[in-house]
């Protein structure tokens, strides 16, 4: 076993003494080590090169329907006890909680094959090359790369006095990078559990090509036009979607868009919406925070709002069951998706741009947040490459335009869906998505460049 | 510690790093939540690690650890030195941080009562009285209310003879009440939204809030939200809260005035800063009233501290005066491109992460005006409190924002109340267009825990000094 990784054999041996030490009625511990590299780059030189190692503890215990939960990272025999005793310290403190009823019992997981040795084996010496192509080819163009390539190695694992028992290892690598001239940047990044997939030059010539494309960016007045959306984008509609919507506490709480429009439709036909932790290309996630295994959830069907996904708590509150989406404690939040996909459509970007009179090919969102929940109406900034389209064609860069917008008033018509997906790391969730033609789209001002 | 801290420091010398700091952490965090009535987060978490950093071959190498053993150490700092040199591969220049900089010190946060030795009883009972006067309000469905705490205990050590001790100790609390009815939902947020409030401080803070005291208003006007009139579109005269207004502080000029940023350290992620060098000292940022400083030595201020995470002491720093742009925050590394030594901002999340510059308390000095007279004084306008929503583009020029709740100005008095209420503008012509500020009686300092920066991503928390202020000629109601 690399020294990157605990193993599973120690791990459990770890969450076996963990629950012996346990007084309480019902205990569960989750296990986190993380053993991350992160090579970060501006101005075309490596500016931040990081690496971390730790290994972190959550025990939940319960006492009747009080419950208390307790962290640590110190893992020596003492340090498991502090942590044990200081859960249940808390958890006598408690009041109860009568809408606890107890926590999830066994339910067989599926392992899932996500460690890569050529991923384990990417050092620093290694993130370094892939930089210095991408710094080489902005620098041969006078343009400057800046962005950022990470490892990490996670082992997760649950266990409770239930029985549950599951393990999960995963390496993954990511790379963003913007590549920016005086008047224009653009885009690319890439997320795999294969490190040595990483197409440094092929990243490096999207984003400094879109970069070169959007050099001097005219004015366009603000207002409505029809849009082209790529899938970084796209990304972001699915994360505020799923953050706002998709979570059953949402809809218990009466502040999802979901909430008494199940059976109705709330988009275009052309638009389904999933959560699957274990579907084709994605990080595979197979099962949650409390060891329940990840179930596939359609959240939108063909335009029709079907199902929100549960943890135990929200689950129990309605007489169902978790559909394995419990996030790390501790949170007041409720369950959300973590592996979120639109289905793909069959265009291309050429049949996008046809037809185009007049409208706006956006590559990616900045900074965006919600005004509010029930409708999704979100704003934010378009960033690294912004383009006028006219007449079916890409004929000139704009300077950067803010939109307030309803994402779910968005996908009430949809013309095109791209027939490729892209997998992107969003704020919450991984995303796989693809590219979108919205007839319109209502930008309301712009910036100065 | 110093033991610890002397054997990392000598091997990552004797791998070949010409400078090298370490962070030795260990940090202690208390939450609780209550939601409608029952405990939904009650939550003790402790985190021990350390952070070496170096330069060696010319570049900077970072590595931590969150096992506390000399054997972790050694590996630890070894890696830090072999980060670095891989890192030098692709590098243009060498590092340069200037001269040696010796700090000996130590520094913990001055508090009355220790939070951490209030009964979980006490705090919990004090969250369910304020929950239960939120929902004694018809209307209300979601009720939540929370403290926060933290204790960090930080030794630092370098290769240049540095040896400082602190202890940090935060507090915060906040209540919030959901609405529903009418077909929407609507918020309100005490004694401010997004994270609550915090500060540098013991348990007098939480106490000060009054937080059942507050809990009735807070719930009507969540109820009150649900039938307001939507706030009217179009340009006029602006009013904003003074926690409102710490937002906008802190998007369009304290994120703007970090050196790292503004040098291109953070293109990748939030971005990069309209407020180029060739612009201190000449650059008009806003109005003569407009005087903004950085200063970490307020006491009980969330970006308060004894020593930055480079060793520099805490100070105060002007940003603005009389309107014009003259300081940022700076580092060793980014104050030597200026030629000026650093004004103490460097600081990380937990052991590990690298320190950033990050803002201190960047604060908006008061101004004369008693808020009654500000008001009385405005014809027409909006008056907007408490953020509900902010988004401003990669170079910190345009910007939203929007708010719980507002009320229309009208013959130099507040009116209807109004909802959904935003709005937008370009930095330096908002604070160009402050024509008033209130005085230093509605003045406060806030407390931020929840500023994002860096890949990977750090929290940090910082303050900022506001007062209600006046703004002519803002587009509002953009949604």
């Amino acid at each position: 076993m690399s020294g990157r990784l605990l193993g599973e054999a120690a791990i459990k041996r770890l969450l076996e003494r963990v629950l012996a030490l346990s007084k309480a009625d019902q205990t569960e511990v989750v296990l986190e080590s993380n053993d991350s590299a992160l090579t970060r780059f501006a101005n075309n030189v490596i500016h931040q090169n990081v690496t971390e190692r730790q290994t972190e503890l959550t025990i939940r215990s319960v006492i009747g329907k009080r419950i208390g939960v307790a962290k640590g990272n110190d893992v020596s025999e003492a340090g498991l006890r502090r942590i044990v005793e200081r859960a249940e310290q808390i958890a006598r403190y408690q009041v109860e909680n009568p809408d606890f009823v107890s926590l999830p019992g066994p339910i067989a997981v599926r392992k899932v094959e996500a460690m890569l040795p050529d991923t384990l084996a990417f050092g620093p010496e290694r993130r370094a090359r892939v930089v210095g192509i991408i710094c080489r080819r902005a620098r041969e163009k006078g343009l400057v790369a800046s962005g950022a390539l990470q490892v990490e190695v996670t082992e997760l694992a649950v266990a409770n006095t239930l029985g549950v028992y599951a393990y999960h290892p995963e390496a993954m690598a990511d790379i963003n990078i913007v590549v920016m001239a005086d008047s224009s940047s653009g885009y690319a990044d890439y997320f795999t559990l294969d490190a040595s997939q990483i197409d440094a030059e092929a990243l490096a010539r999207e984003a400094v090509d879109k970069a070169l494309r959007s050099v001097n960016p005219l004015d366009l007045k603000p207002g409505e036009y029809p849009v082209i959306l790529e899938e970084y984008a796209v990304s972001d509609i699915l994360d505020f979607l799923g953050f706002l919507g998709f979570g059953a506490a949402a809809v218990q709480e009466g502040r999802s868009f979901m909430g008494g429009r199940f059976g109705q439709r709330i988009m275009d036909p052309k638009v389904s919406i999933w959560d699957d932790g274990l579907g084709e290309g994605t990080m595979p996630t197979p099962f949650d925070h409390e060891g329940v295994p990840k179930e596939k959830v359609e959240f939108v069907s063909r335009g029709v709002a079907n199902a929100v996904c549960y943890d135990s708590y929200t689950a129990q509150k309605e007489g169902k069951h978790s559909t394995g989406h419990a996030l790390p404690l501790p949170n007041s939040n409720g369950p959300l998706p973590m592996n979120l996909y639109m289905g793909a459509g069959t265009a291309t970007k050429e049949e996008m741009l046809a037809g185009v009179e007049r409208g706006i090919w956006v590559t990616r969102f900045h900074y965006t947040r919600h005004l509010h929940p029930l409708t999704v109406a979100v704003t934010g900034m378009t960033r690294d490459g912004t383009f006028l389209v006219e007449r079916g064609e890409i004929t000139r860069p704009i300077k950067n335009l803010r939109f307030t917008q309803s994402y779910v008033d968005a996908l009430k018509e949809v013309e095109l869906i791209g027939r490729e997906t892209r997998l992107e790391g969003g704020y919450f969730a991984y995303n796989r998505v693809p590219a979108l033609k919205l007839p319109r789209w209502k930008f309301v001002s712009a910036t100065e460049y | 510690m110093k033991d610890l801290a002397a054997r990392a420091l000598d091997t990552a010398k004797a791998r070949g790093a010409t400078f090298a700091d370490i962070r030795l952490i260990h940090s202690r965090q208390e939450s609780i939540t209550v939601k409608n009535g029952k405990v939904e987060v009650l939550a003790i978490g402790e985190s021990q690690g350390f952070g070496v950093r170096v330069i060696a071959d010319g570049a900077w190498g970072f590595a931590s650890s969150g096992r506390v053993t000399v054997k972790e150490l050694d590996r630890v700092a070894a890696l830090a030195v072999r980060t670095a040199r891989a890192a030098a591969r692709v590098k243009q220049g060498d590092v340069d941080i200037g001269p040696p900089l010796r700090t000996v010190g130590r520094y913990q946060t001055p508090f009355r009562i220790d939070p951490f030795s209030v009964s979980l009883e006490d705090k919990i009972g004090l969250l369910l009285a304020a929950d239960e006067a939120m929902r004694r309000v018809k209307g209300i469905r979601v009720a939540e209310s929370a403290i926060e705490l933290t204790r960090e205990n930080k030794s630092f050590a370098s290769t240049e003879g540095s040896l400082i001790e602190q202890e940090i100790t935060r507090v915060g609390c906040g209540i919030e009440a959901m609405a529903e009815g009418n077909g929407d939902v609507q918020n309100r947020s005490y004694p401010n939204s997004v994270g609550r409030h915090h500060g540098c401080g013991g348990y007098e803070f939480v106490q000060a809030q009054d937080l059942p005291g507050n809990g009735q208003r807070l719930a009507e006007e969540a109820v009150a939200l649900l039938t307001a009139k939507p706030c009217p579109h179009g340009v006029t005269t602006l009013v904003l809260d003074a926690t409102q207004l710490a937002l906008q502080l802190h998007e369009s000029c304290g994120h703007p005035i970090e050196l790292d940023r503004v040098l291109g350290s953070e293109a990748s992620y939030a971005g990069t800063s309209f407020l180029t060098p060739e612009k201190l000292g000449a650059f008009r940022y806003g109005s003569t009233l407009v005087n903004i400083t950085a200063d970490a030595t307020l006491e009980g201020g969330l970006g308060t501290f004894g020593f930055d995470d480079e060793g520099a002491p805490a100070q105060r720093t002007p940003i603005v005066r009389d309107g014009i742009f003259v300081g940022y925050l700076t580092s060793r590394e980014t104050a030597r491109t200026l030629g000026l030594a650093s004004n103490g901002t460097m600081r990380a999340d937990g052991w590990n992460r690298i320190p950033l510059i990050r803002m201190t308390n960047v604060t908006l000095e008061p101004g004369d005006w008693a808020f009654d007279d500000l008001i009385a004084d405005t014809d027409e306008g909006v008056y907007m409190q408490t953020n509900k929503s902010w988004s401003i583009d990669d170079k910190r020029l345009n910007f939203q924002f929007g708010t719980e709740i507002a009320w229309e100005i009208k013959g130099g008095k507040l009116g209807a109340m109004l909802k959904n209420a935003t709005y937008t503008g370009i930095t330096p012509q908002f604070w160009a267009s402050c024509d008033a500020i209130c005085n230093r009686s509605h003045w406060n300092l806030w407390g931020t825990p929840n500023c994002g920066k860096g890949q990977p991503s750090q929290t940090a928390g910082v303050g900022h000094g506001t007062a209600p202020s006046r703004f002519r000629n803002v587009r509002v109601g953009v949604i």
